[in-house]
């Protein structure tokens, strides 16, 4: 049986490719019009709904949404384990729609781990080079450096079953880098760690794909996961993408009501356009509120507008002192932060979320009269 | 409860007194009467004379000739030899008809798994005697199978496939019968199986073939080796495939057993062709029992 020419070619490990996103020639991945329909007729299920969109060679991309939003069908198409019922997926330029998930020169890392509970750990991180006829001494030197890379070199010897959770997670990602594939899938694989060892292993995915330079593509449905690894985002949901962009882009500038609400928190407040002046709208609130916001797409005139903006990007003084007074409904003491609903006479109350910096800023309690201080370059006008 | 004594010893005792007093009542006392009468002499007629004698062990390996020297004999080894090879035929036959059946109902969705599983084990609700009938039907002269190959002017008058009365008949109704006992257990172990295993394994650069003997089959064998020694041990002692689809020329031990005890009343012979069966049984149980130790063994050292 014929081996794949892409996954013959293995590079070494700590290779000098430049680890800055974006600078491969051709982009890893390019999907076109991706579809995938479960079921016929009027039982059909449409997982995917056109999918389009570029993943670069030696990025950090994730796709993050909601369970059921066609993240995991995405990348399980990308791996071969399902097949996409539309459109083209090319890896470095080949058409492999019709390529099985065994010819496939990508790797995946499971949600679950899956590593196989009857081979040692250096059996399973061996297994897909020894799948590829590589020859004894350069699997084992590949063994030893992937489990070195991952900081197990001393479990090469245990079964799966003896290693804790995040042990676990560490072999599951050797074994799907030791054939040095072109572009890694990440199935939720942070999910099942707790907390302080999730927050752990983001750095260390992070500086692994650097070192590497292999292209990761990891699904999650964690904001902070994605805000934190990536160096893009497609934030999908209900088998479309809804978003492409950095971390910060995602966060500062979503493209859509769902995009804002998803990642993170947000406000949205229901206006109509009175006037523009370049960039910048005048609006009036169903409240009454004037209010000057960034809207570079917003006609004068247009009505039903959403406006958006971050809980921290409010600010509060002194009743007065602000675009707008208002009181402290409800308050939540967070530590670090204090996140409060503000009445500001609208239809919901104001978001709000002010960090404790200063040791001698005022203490806010329910019933507190505040100046709302609203900034028109972070309230935006959200595209419909 | 109140009446329950304290002692957790003799609570578990009374706990297992049923069990205990059946089988020793309805398996060790028969086997050990059996154990004692294949030591002794035959009547005539049936039934056991109290005088110790190792004939019958003898009589399976030499025949007595008149002036009552031995000779050896191969008559009964034959026998011995047709049993070990058509239990083997039968168990790698259900196997393979078996393993996929089994990949299958495992790969349904849950909620018709039961069903699956309900038709599998349909068959058993009939009489086995039956179901063995069946069998002569399809394969015997004008058969199902014979049928349209006389209609067709390939077998002429008085002419036969000879299907029937063979060991592959015999073969076939072991395979019919016993192949739920080999499906069942595989099934057990398949619908323990993590299917990312095998997506795994095609995502690390296995085909087909490699995926299925390097993860699948490793980690179905304990119901593989279980699904085994469930065909292999009851057919190396059935007697009435050999004896329908066998047409009694064709004899088992089983067939041998029952034959003893039936029409050649020799009591002492038979149960020391069971004797014999049943040290063969425990020799294979004993092996899978140390491999299946080895292997846990193996796991715990590595």
């Amino acid at each position: 049986m014929p081996r794949t020419p892409e996954a013959a070619t293995v590079t070494p490990l700590h290779s000098d490719m430049p680890s800055r996103p974006g600078t491969g020639a051709a982009p890893a991945i390019v999907l076109e019009d991706v579809r995938k329909t479960y079921g016929r007729g009027a039982s059909a299920v449409q997982a995917l709904r056109g999918i389009s969109f570029e993943i670069r060679d030696n990025e950090f991309f994730t796709l993050l949404g909601p369970s059921g939003c066609g993240k995991t069908t995405l990348l399980r198409a990308l791996a071969g384990f399902e097949h996409a019922t539309g459109g083209t997926i090319r890896l470095f330029g080949q058409n492999i729609m019709d390529v099985s998930a065994h010819r496939r020169p990508v790797n995946t890392v499971f949600q679950h781990y899956a590593l196989f509970p009857h081979m040692t750990v250096a059996e399973n991180v061996a297994y897909g080079l020894r799948r590829l006829r590589r020859p004894a001494d350069e699997i084992a030197a590949a063994v030893a450096e992937t489990l070195r890379l991952v900081k197990m070199e001393t479990f090469a010897d245990r079964r799966p079953t003896q290693l804790s959770g995040g042990q676990q997670q560490r072999v599951a990602l050797a074994r799907a880098l030791a054939p040095h594939p072109k572009v890694l899938l990440l199935d939720e694989p942070l999910s099942a760690l707790d907390l302080k060892l999730r927050q752990a292993m983001r750095q260390e995915l992070k500086q692994i794909q650097a070192k590497t330079g292999i292209t990761f593509i990891f699904v999650t449905h964690d904001q902070d996961e994605a805000l934190s690894m990536s160096d893009r985002i497609a934030v999908m949901s209900d088998g479309l993408v809804q978003q492409v962009g950095t971390p910060t882009e995602i966060y500062e500038r979503p493209a859509n009501r769902f995009v804002a609400g998803f990642v993170g928190d947000a406000n949205f407040i229901k206006a109509a356009i009175m006037s523009r002046a370049n960039t910048e709208v005048t609006c009036k609130t169903i409240g009454g509120l004037e209010l000057r916001a960034d809207g570079k797409k917003a006609r004068a005139g247009q009505r039903d507008v959403t406006l958006f903006l971050r809980p921290e990007k409010v600010r509060l003084g002194a009743p007065g002192q602000g675009s707008v007074d208002g009181v402290v409904a409800t308050l939540q003491y967070l530590g670090n932060a204090c996140l409060m609903e503000v009445d500001i006479g609208e239809a919901t109350p104001l978001l709000v979320s002010e960090r404790i910096a200063d040791v001698d800023q005022p203490r806010r309690a329910a019933g507190d009269r505040v100046g709302v201080k609203l900034d028109p370059r972070s309230l935006q006008v959200l595209e419909e | 409860m109140a009446n329950l004594p304290e002692n957790a010893t003799l609570r578990r005792s009374l706990a297992l007194g049923p069990a205990v007093l059946i089988v020793g009542a309805f398996m060790l006392v028969p086997v050990a009467i059996m154990g004692v009468y294949s030591f002794l002499e035959a009547k005539s007629f049936g039934g056991v004379t109290w005088s110790f004698s190792g004939d019958a062990y003898v009589q399976l390996f030499y025949e007595r000739l008149l002036d009552d020297s031995l000779r050896l004999s191969s008559g009964y080894l034959i026998i011995i030899a047709r049993s070990f090879f058509l239990a083997l035929v039968a168990t790698v036959s259900c196997l393979i008809v078996g393993f996929p059946v089994a990949w299958f109902i495992a790969r349904r969705p849950l909620g018709q798994r039961n069903m699956w599983i309900l038709l599998i084990t349909i068959p058993f609700w009939t009489n086995q005697l039956v179901r063995t009938f069946a069998w002569i039907i399809i394969l015997g002269r004008n058969g199902v199978i014979e049928a349209p190959f006389r209609w067709a002017g390939l077998l002429g008058e008085g002419e036969t496939l000879g299907l029937m009365y063979s060991d592959f008949a015999i073969a076939v109704g072991l395979t019919y019968t016993f192949i739920p006992l080999m499906v069942l257990p595989i099934y057990a172990s398949l619908e323990k199986l993590d299917f990312s295993l095998v997506e795994a394994g095609a995502d690390l650069y296995s085909s087909r073939w490699e995926t299925f003997s390097r993860i699948v089959i490793p980690l179905s064998k304990p119901g593989i080796v279980a699904g085994c020694l469930l065909v292999f041990i009851p057919s190396l002692g059935a007697f009435i495939q050999p004896d329908l689809l066998g047409g009694g020329k064709k004899l088992m031990l089983g067939t041998l057993v029952q034959f003893q005890f039936s029409t050649a009343r020799n009591w002492p012979f038979g149960s020391a062709i069971a004797m014999i069966l049943l040290a063969f049984v425990i020799a294979f149980l004993m092996l899978y029992a140390r491999a299946a130790r080895g292997a846990k063994a193996m796991e715990m050292r590595r």
